[in-house]
């Protein structure tokens, strides 16, 4: 590509758009690195030993570990009914998919309680089944899916609209059944392309704060993630504590950036289109 | 080879197709015998890729009736017609070698009918010597150039032994050179592999050259099917005449058994249509002499072995051929002259107006 020279104006949008980056991005992230070691190393891990940060800890995992794949598999149909298939209705479900990302998180936790709240539309049915939904696990489940579900999806459908479908055809008139050309064809060719949508999935599951905040009930030891053990700590003015929590999902976010620059620079001609640089 | 109805290997009849309200086949009925190289030639849209793909099982047709060798097709899954098919685009698969692509159809077998691992190699690597892709067989199709693609696409088809090779423009995305080099590489193939082959493409120079017979489609109708030479001889229609090569035409009129163009008479050939016609004739099946058609000539140029005469005969203009390296005597740009065409055709003019 032909380097242009900047001519006078461009190196000040540079200089400013540098100055901000550091002053929001780099600078709030070593603020938290800072403060965890304010008091040293022995408090900043005596932070982990608290019962309620690991309990925090545990239940982010085990969220992050049932949402991601719920919406890996999602992802992956919705692709391949897309850029494979012509149905109706087909543009909008493509908006569908899009909605969590133009909608605020706190709405996305809300319809949850509506439904399945106590005074919700099945609360009554299921306060006499005696199944609990809100303030347990699987409401903060069934938020965090909601909130993540277009990252998967949007990743796969272009790859998948430009690879085309002529490789399955292919497969087919060679005699291969359906599951086994997912299996060697479809799911081959986009896999790149799948572990970027889970990375960017799993970093967003894992640091969703507003809709999981409306659905947990905050109830410390039992229903905080992480992102709502770190307000918990903050609230009751134990800075340190509050910091080294957020250092682990600020350590989360840098690790998820650098296996996605590995990707984008080992994998670019596999991910989406757009993505390609 | 046109055969008797008893050795027909694939015989289609009545076949219709549509696209929402776009008719993409339109009651097609054609057989083809066994060990035929079949052409489909048609402009873009004229069905002959949605014929293949319902001959491979990837679309259903709407009506009609496929069977090969007696047996109905269409109630066959594609995966069970072992019809190999080869795209225009290749369609290798893009994260398997050259040997794992040409594998594929065999490793995908059910286990009872499955090759052992040692089969499977020994057949794959015939397969790459026949294709002349020799030491290329751990290349991904990213590395290969699209002559290379394209046999590796053959060679996979043909892994399955299939009962039936369907190829859809399979030189198209070539450039011209390797397209022909391929053509003649592909009729050897075909030759040695004796399978039936249909193929599309919208080449007349291809399909003319290849082919046994051609299958001429227009707007999802089978228009004409010949050999070769019968149909450029005889072709059945205006449109057929002008897809086959590189035409003029001049309005004439049929009267008492003769054929008037401007002030030149010839005798109309039997079975010509009476009334306003159109002539038909090829650029190069022209003579030059005192009598025959008037022509003012404009310009002259030499393109390759030809020389190309270009004027007004009867107020339409024209592109004659000769070969060079001189013109015909009296022929100068500016000029009158006079030709004969050696050959013709003549069409109601109406059906092409």
């Amino acid at each position: 590509m032909m380097r242009i020279r900047l001519p006078g104006f461009a190196p000040l949008m540079l200089a400013l758009s540098v100055a901000v980056m550091g002053l929001l991005v780099v600078m709030p992230l070593g603020v938290v690195f800072v403060e965890a070691f304010s008091k040293g190393l022995p408090t900043y891990l005596a932070t982990f030993q608290d019962p309620d940060a690991q309990s925090a800890i545990g239940l982010t995992l085990v969220v992050a570990a049932i949402s991601v794949p719920l919406n890996a598999v999602f992802g992956l149909a919705a692709a391949w009914a897309i850029a494979k298939f012509e149905f109706r209705g087909k543009s909008a479900l493509m908006a569908l998919i899009d909605l969590p990302f133009s909608m605020s998180p706190v709405v996305s936790g809300l319809v949850w309680v509506l439904l399945f709240g106590a005074q919700g539309w099945f609360g009554p049915w299921l306060q006499d089944h005696d199944i609990k939904i809100i303030y347990t696990t699987t409401g903060i489940v069934l938020a965090t899916v909601t909130v993540t579900l277009p990252f998967v999806a949007r990743e796969l459908i272009p790859l998948m609209q430009d690879q085309g479908s002529d490789e399955e055809a292919a497969a087919v008139t060679l005699g291969a059944g359906g599951f086994t050309i997912f299996r060697t064809i479809t799911l081959p060719n986009v896999r790149w392309a799948l572990l970027y949508g889970v990375l960017l999935c799993n970093a967003r599951a894992m640091g969703e704060f507003g809709a999981v905040s409306v659905v947990s009930g905050k109830i410390r030891g039992l229903t905080n993630t992480l992102p709502l053990h770190i307000e918990a700590l903050y609230n009751d003015y134990d800075f340190v504590g509050a910091f080294s929590a957020a250092s682990l999902l600020a350590c989360l976010g840098l690790v998820t950036l650098l296996l996605k620059t590995i990707l984008e620079w080992r994998f670019s001609s596999e991910l989406s289109v757009a993505r390609r640089r | 080879m046109p055969a008797d109805a008893e050795d027909q290997a694939l015989e289609v009849r009545g076949l219709s197709k549509s696209f929402g309200r776009f008719p993409a086949l339109n009651d097609v009925s054609f057989a083809a015998a066994d060990k035929e190289f079949l052409a489909l030639l048609g402009p873009s849209g004229s069905g002959k890729t949605t014929l293949l793909r319902v001959l491979a099982g990837l679309e259903q047709p709407d009506a009609g009736e496929v069977r090969f060798r007696g047996e109905d097709y269409l109630a066959l899954p594609a995966r069970r017609r072992r019809a190999g098919m080869v795209f225009q685009h290749y369609a290798l698969f893009r994260h398997m070698t050259v040997a794992q692509n040409i594998a594929f159809g065999l490793k995908v077998r059910p286990r009872a009918e499955r090759p052992s691992a040692a089969e499977i190699a020994r057949r794959v690597g015939d397969l790459i010597a026949l294709v002349q892709m020799g030491g290329l067989d751990k290349r991904y199709p990213a590395q290969l150039s699209g002559g290379q693609r394209q046999r590796v696409a053959l060679a996979r088809a043909l892994a399955i032994e299939p009962r039936m090779l369907l190829l859809d423009e399979p030189f198209g995305a070539l450039d011209a050179q390797v397209r022909r080099d391929l053509r003649r590489w592909l009729r050897e193939m075909h030759d040695r592999a004796g399978v039936t082959t249909v193929f599309v493409t919208h080449d007349q120079e291809e399909a003319l050259d290849l082919a046994d017979r051609v299958a001429i489609l227009k707007d999802g109708k089978l228009i004409q099917l010949g050999q070769p030479q019968a149909l450029y001889d005889n072709p059945a229609s205006a449109f057929v005449y002008e897809f086959l090569g590189p035409a003029c035409r001049l309005p004439g009129v049929v009267e008492a058994g003769r054929l008037h163009v401007g002030d030149w008479t010839a005798a109309a050939p039997a079975g010509a249509p009476a009334g306003d016609v159109s002539v038909y004739f090829r650029p190069d099946e022209v003579e030059f002499g005192s009598a025959g058609i008037a022509l003012q000539v404009r310009t002259t140029s030499a393109r390759g072995p030809d020389l190309r005469i270009e004027g007004l005969a009867d107020g339409e203009s024209v592109e004659l051929h000769v070969r060079a390296p001189a013109l015909p005597s009296g022929v100068a740009a500016g000029q009158p002259a006079r030709f004969v065409p050696t050959r013709f055709q003549l069409y109601p003019r109406a059906a092409n107006a």
